[in-house]
């Protein structure tokens, strides 16, 4: 009698050795399959990436330019977190993947258009913002090459509001809402919601800065492209906020030790 | 999973799919339309002479292969998503049970 728990104890630890050593075979699922539907995003899903060729040269230098050390810094924070904690890659993948579903849901909003969340926050929560920065500007990369939506001329201001700002919103909402005694759901919904709207409001104010109104200027381009973004965005930001703290409660409920030690790594960096 | 965090999730989706029905009942006269074409627009009226000096690379053909792109596209996001939080609900099953067949 004493032998089967045994044996059948004996048979989960070779199958979780097995499943181990699969690992590797799994990221490379993971990664396909991010790939694959990276590949397959729609063409004009998203309403928020300013259009190929729709900012005059010197300002897509600007942003490009303001862009890159950001990328670069991603970069090194992606490469730390991987070799310190390699488990940590299937999350990664899963927090690219929630950014890449959410800007494939184009929702209906009171303004009577169509828009879609940006996803970054769960990242940037999980991750710090950096991380999220690589993650985010590899959806728009993607977009702009094979689905002519937004552009590679574009992808400095583009990357700018989705992949930079939005993410370290996301981060400084989040930690500043813990730190004020919210609740971690709160706070993550947030942070979430937030980073969304900003996103859209720094969209409208590149494209008022490269085109001021000629009565009113800047102030009331950004008003005008404000009504476009912004308003469209408002419900959006709350589901985006709602999906996240979905995921998130996920996450603490089947995964609380990886959470943790992630959440530790980045208070170390 | 606890039953109040299920109740809880359900609420989340119940939210989202409310905050994308509701403007489809109040807004009757509208396509819903992408709002990047309305920036589009806006941006032929604040400079008429302004003319988009790159063109995207490549397009992909007509709007019943952009549907398809856009439900494939969701459908593998979201089965990302579950394949991780499965794996990760398993291990989290399977720990659980070594740990109650060999109390520490």
């Amino acid at each position: 009698m004493l032998k089967h728990p045994l044996s059948s104890a004996m048979n989960a630890m070779k199958e979780w050795k097995k499943m181990s050593r699969s690992f590797f075979a799994r990221c490379a699922l993971v990664l396909a399959f991010l790939c694959y539907f990276l590949v397959n995003a729609p063409e004009k899903s998203s309403a928020m990436h300013i259009m190929e060729g729709y900012l005059p040269f010197g300002w897509a230098l600007f942003w490009w330019l303001l862009f890159l050390p950001f990328f670069l810094f991603g970069l090194r924070a992606i490469q730390r977190l991987v070799r310190s904690n390699p488990e940590a890659k299937l999350m990664l993948g899963l927090a690219g993947a929630f950014a890449f579903v959410l800007s494939a849901l184009k929702i209906p909003s009171v303004t009577g258009s169509s828009s879609h969340p940006t996803g970054t926050g769960l990242g940037a929560v999980l991750f710090g913002p950096q991380v999220m920065t690589v993650l985010g500007s590899l959806v728009l990369v993607f977009q702009a090459l094979l689905l002519a939506h937004g552009g590679l001329s574009t992808l400095g201001a583009n990357a700018f509001s989705m992949a930079v700002v939005g993410p370290f919103v996301a981060f400084s909402v989040y930690r500043l809402a813990t730190r004020l005694g919210g609740g971690a759901k709160l706070a993550v919904f947030l942070a979430a919601a937030l980073a969304d709207l900003t996103t859209y409001l720094i969209t409208s104010l590149q494209l008022a800065l490269a085109f001021p109104a000629e009565v009113g200027g800047v102030a009331a381009s950004f008003a005008k492209f404000g009504g476009i973004f912004a308003l469209t965005q408002v419900p959006l930001a709350i589901s985006e906020g709602l999906l996240t703290v979905l995921v998130w409660n996920w996450l603490i409920t089947y995964n609380r030790a990886e959470l943790e030690t992630i959440t530790m790594l980045r208070r170390g960096a | 999973m606890k039953k109040n965090n299920m109740m809880l999730n359900l609420g989340l989706l119940m939210g989202v799919v409310m905050l994308a029905v509701v403007p489809l009942l109040i807004v009757n006269d509208s396509e819903f339309g992408g709002s990047d074409g309305l920036a589009e627009e806006a941006v032929g009226e604040l400079a008429p002479d302004y003319k988009p000096w790159m063109e995207p690379l490549f397009e992909p053909p007509g709007t019943e292969t952009e549907s398809l792109l856009f439900a494939v596209q969701a459908a593998l996001g979201a089965g990302v998503i579950g394949y991780a939080i499965g794996l990760y609900r398993g291990r989290a099953a399977a720990k659980r049970e070594q740990t109650d067949e060999h109390p520490v």
